[in-house]
């Protein structure tokens, strides 16, 4: 019977190795969603438990601007992908630019934030457990959004000098799906932070 | 369904990984900003609490544990079936298992907190929790017992390790389900039967199936195996030498002697036992030391083993010893879990049997 074939029947599907980067920011994301799930379980933990002031009641203002920037980034930052895909590149860098001055608009509401509580409400990282949980958790969130201009920037360099086109179009998807993770976090952060701790 | 059970186990601890070693990293912000920015998270002058590092350290804490016990299962997988000639038994419930692990593994971390003072439900939910983590291990025990069930079992040296690998977890997990026990945690927290169950574990699992790993995989990465008779003599006193150290250390928990303590009072009656512990680790590290030594020297004065010593199924036993740096001149055709056993049986090839 040793001159039986190896002739394996059927089951010849087309089968792709998923994209190696995708699956590297996926886990990134994962990762990162324990870090912040800590720091949020954290934040709620100590909401009104400060032994004293000032309370997020006193001090805090909604950032309803600056959320609407970072959210709508999420928007722009998708018309850039769709735009590299379909190999519009001057379409691709305005959509890019449009992002990140909403990502630049959105920090300058968190330093003018930071700058008020700081100065005027005498608000600092070891006042209270207030500050320190307030100011770790929106500013690991703000570090994750200067991460993520980083890389918006040196796309939007790299496309003003036409070395990138619709070959980049995954590359950028990556970096576009950090985005969206970076959105998506503030959208928990703000409804922990400035809805339910206020 | 073709993916070997070693690839399946190492894809679970990653996802494992991901998941588990961040909360940590979390908290360790937390700490260093506590220490270096004058922050109050577990600062209790300030209302902070030092509860909370206590949850976040063990949320990564106890899956850690699975982090390392997990690749001790991928290889058990991997060598039992080759020694007792048979294919492993129950695949797709080791699969099941192995993610059950995961998941359940991520809800039982309290269960190193019932002397805290937690509340009646949440000593009840990880009590119960910690227990539904033995049903899936169970399943495991009981699919490698049914491997080995019927089978010609040679008794190599990794085959040994593996055996004593078996045994020992079985009696580490139901050690670890008295623990999980809270009134009984209330006894025995903080003391030497937790450090006994939990080196059943660390030592008794995953060390004994690190050896095993060794002794499987040195042919292949050398071009040489290891002694044989040597490495039986390492089995046999390191398996007495853990024993004499281990077994002993349940019984000084039960006589109240607590852990990570430098000394005590003479008149303790825990002085015999300790002095047993101690012979035991000796025992252990001579039998290390015999390792050591034929680990070295079998690189160069070893028999040489051929591509296939083991005569085993997986693909690496296709490829030269040691294996060239790309591997395979053709990518090899996997069409079932013992894609080998296909090429030397293309008479009677696994796929006709697998679904």
């Amino acid at each position: 019977m040793s001159s039986v074939p190896i002739n394996h029947p059927g089951s010849t599907l087309e089968w792709h190795l998923p994209s190696k980067r995708r699956v590297g920011m996926s886990a990134l994301i994962a990762g990162e969603s324990a870090v912040f799930t800590i720091f949020v379980v954290a934040y709620v933990f100590y909401i009104g438990k400060s032994l004293t002031g000032p309370t997020p009641q006193q001090v805090l203002e909604i950032p309803i601007v600056g959320t609407i920037c970072l959210l709508s980034s999420s928007l722009t930052i998708w018309r850039a992908e769709k735009a590299i895909e379909e190999e519009r590149m001057a379409s691709f860098s305005l959509w890019l630019a449009a992002t990140i001055s909403l990502a630049v608009a959105f920090l300058t509401n968190t330093a003018l934030e930071w700058k008020k509580l700081i100065y005027q409400d005498g608000l600092t990282i070891s006042t209270n457990l207030f500050g320190t949980t307030f100011y770790s958790l929106v500013g690991l969130h703000a570090t994750h959004v200067v991460v993520g201009l980083f890389l918006l920037s040196a796309t939007l360099i790299f496309s003003l000098f036409g070395w990138v086109d619709s070959r980049q179009s995954e590359r950028f998807g990556v970096v576009a799906l950090y985005w969206h993770f970076v959105d998506g976090v503030w959208i928990v952060v703000f409804t922990v932070v400035y809805l339910i701790g206020r | 369904m073709r993916m070997p059970l070693f690839t399946w186990l190492l894809l679970v601890v990653s996802m494992l990984t991901l998941v588990t070693i961040t909360p940590l990293t979390a908290a360790q912000f937390m700490l260093l900003i506590d220490r270096y920015l004058g922050g109050h998270f577990f600062d209790t002058q300030a209302g902070g609490s030092s509860l909370i590092w206590i949850h976040f350290f063990w949320i990564f804490g106890h899956p850690e544990v699975y982090v390392l016990v997990l690749p001790a299962f991928a290889i058990a997988n991997e060598i039992i079936p080759v020694f007792c000639r048979k294919a492993i038994f129950g695949y797709p419930a080791m699969v099941a298992a192995s993610i059950a692990i995961m998941f359940v593994s991520l809800g039982v971390w309290a269960h190193h907190m019932f002397t805290v003072g937690m509340t009646s439900a949440s000593n009840a939910f990880f009590t119960l929790s910690t227990m539904l983590v033995g049903v899936p291990t169970g399943i495991k025990i009981f699919n490698w017992i049914a491997t080995l069930w019927g089978g010609r079992i040679r008794f190599t040296t990794p085959m040994l390790f593996c055996i004593a690998f078996l045994f020992q977890f079985l009696v580490a997990g139901l050690t670890g389900i008295m623990l999980s026990v809270s009134p009984w945690d209330w006894q025995l927290h903080n003391s030497y039967f937790v450090i006994a169950h939990f080196h059943y574990v660390l030592v008794g699992a995953v060390v004994f199936c690190i050896f095993a790993a060794i002794y499987y995989w040195y042919p292949k990465a050398t071009g040489r195996l290891m002694d044989e008779t040597l490495g039986k003599w390492h089995f046999w006193l390191f398996a007495i030498g853990f024993h004499i150290t281990f077994d002993t250390m349940h019984f000084l928990g039960l006589l109240g002697m607590p852990r990570s303590i430098y000394t005590y009072q003479p008149d303790r009656g825990w002085n015999f036992l300790n002095l047993v512990v101690s012979i035991g680790g000796l025992i252990q590290g001579i039998a290390v030391l015999i390792f050591a030594y034929n680990f070295i020297v079998s690189n160069w004065r070893g028999v040489v083993a051929g591509d296939d010593p083991w005569d085993a199924w997986t693909l690496e036993w296709a490829t030269s010893s040691p294996p060239p740096v790309y591997n395979f001149e053709e990518l090899p055709e996997v069409h079932s879990r013992r894609p080998l056993w296909d090429l030397k049986h293309p008479d009677d090839p696994d796929w006709e049997y697998e679904s």
